[in-house]
């Protein structure tokens, strides 16, 4: 049952998002109200797990609603095949992960990669 | 009907021949409480005899009557020309996301094809021999049914509707919005089948919420609650293993 399942993972991930949505949003207001600088932040978020588990569960949630999303948008505006859809799903969602996790990666461990 | 006077007569584009075909200009008079309906059915008798399209209550009831008129879709039986006269101009056209046979007249074996495919048949639970069931209308799963269940099969949502457009395998409002009836018919059995033929591809979740069936409906329903009804009912059929992964 594939549509349920991406039907339920899709709005799973937007429920997440929400609240991480203005969490992020919150930081940036703090971040720019405050005058923080680029070592300021990078500072803060250096080493940080639980900066890490923020911005990594909402990379991972992106990536899989954005995908998913981009799915029913090739079937219904390009006339994709189920298959070909499936595939701009896989490659999408995979390519926002990887984008999503390494600016996480860049700001948690910067200097790694 | 009586005439109006001093009315200019009204100008009237329809639709003629298949998808491959125009508009025709016709000129008919206006009257009093003249609706749409009566429009093409002057055209018919009094202009062109071979102008075909599709009625027969003429009340509002049977919803064989469906078209385009000025750009929507409408029930045209109880379409005043007053209402939808654009300075004394209509365009009658069939309705949309449906086959064209001619003129005003659709396929409709598609719309209900997607009626059954959605489940959209009672599956009885009891004979004719058992006592006769006892429902009470102020039951929740009653109220919610209540709400859905005077859709006259006109098909004007399932032309509304942009998924049905952009999605040939969903199944569309109108099944959805029966269905949604049924899985809030105590008295049916066919519950599990049915939330599985809504879980799948094309089913409830194809549904974007645009609500044009809503805004569309000539009986005022709302298949777009009702969808979203069926979503939450199978979303939670989903997660508790009751249909199939």
């Amino acid at each position: 049952m594939k549509a349920a399942r991406l039907y339920v993972a899709q709005r799973l991930t937007a429920a997440l998002m929400a609240p991480l949505v203005i969490g992020h949003l919150a930081v940036m207001f703090y971040a720019t109200s405050n005058g923080l600088s680029a070592a300021d932040i990078l500072g803060r978020t250096s080493g940080s797990v639980g900066w890490a588990l923020f911005y990594g569960v909402f990379a991972v949630a992106v990536a899989v609603h954005a995908a998913i999303g981009l799915r029913a948008i090739s079937i219904e505006w390009a006339g994709a095949s189920e298959q070909a859809a499936d595939g701009l799903m896989l490659i999408s969602g995979s390519v926002l992960a990887l984008l999503g996790l390494r600016a996480v990666a860049a700001v948690v461990f910067p200097g790694a990669l | 009907m009586t005439a109006s006077s001093g009315t200019d007569p009204l100008e009237v584009l329809v639709w003629r021949g298949k998808s491959d075909g125009r508009y025709q200009r016709f000129e008919v008079p206006r009257r009093d409480n003249q609706t749409v309906l009566d429009v093409v059915t002057f055209i018919q008798r009094e202009c062109d005899p071979t102008v075909s399209y599709r009625f027969a209550c003429r009340v509002g009831m049977c919803g064989s009557c469906g078209m385009t008129v000025n750009g929507r879709p409408r029930w045209t039986c109880r379409t005043h020309v007053s209402t939808v006269a654009d300075d004394n101009q209509l365009q009658i056209g069939p309705l949309a996301n449906l086959p064209l046979i001619k003129d005003l007249v659709v396929d409709m074996t598609r719309f209900f094809e997607k009626w059954q495919a959605a489940g959209g048949t009672f599956v009885p639970t009891k004979s004719r021999h058992d006592e006769i069931a006892m429902l009470r209308p102020s039951e929740p799963a009653r109220v919610s049914a209540d709400a859905a269940v005077e859709c006259i099969n006109c098909g004007v949502c399932f032309a509304a509707c942009d998924t049905v457009r952009w999605n040939e395998d969903y199944l569309g409002p109108a099944a959805l919005n029966r269905s949604w009836t049924l899985v809030n018919d105590t008295r049916d059995g066919g519950q599990a089948g049915r939330l599985q033929a809504l879980a799948a591809h094309g089913g409830c979740t194809a549904c974007h919420s645009h609500q044009s069936c809503a805004e569309h409906c000539p009986k005022g329903l709302n298949p777009t609650r009702s969808i979203a009804g069926l979503k939450r009912r199978t979303m939670a059929a989903y997660l508790k293993g009751e249909i199939s992964r």
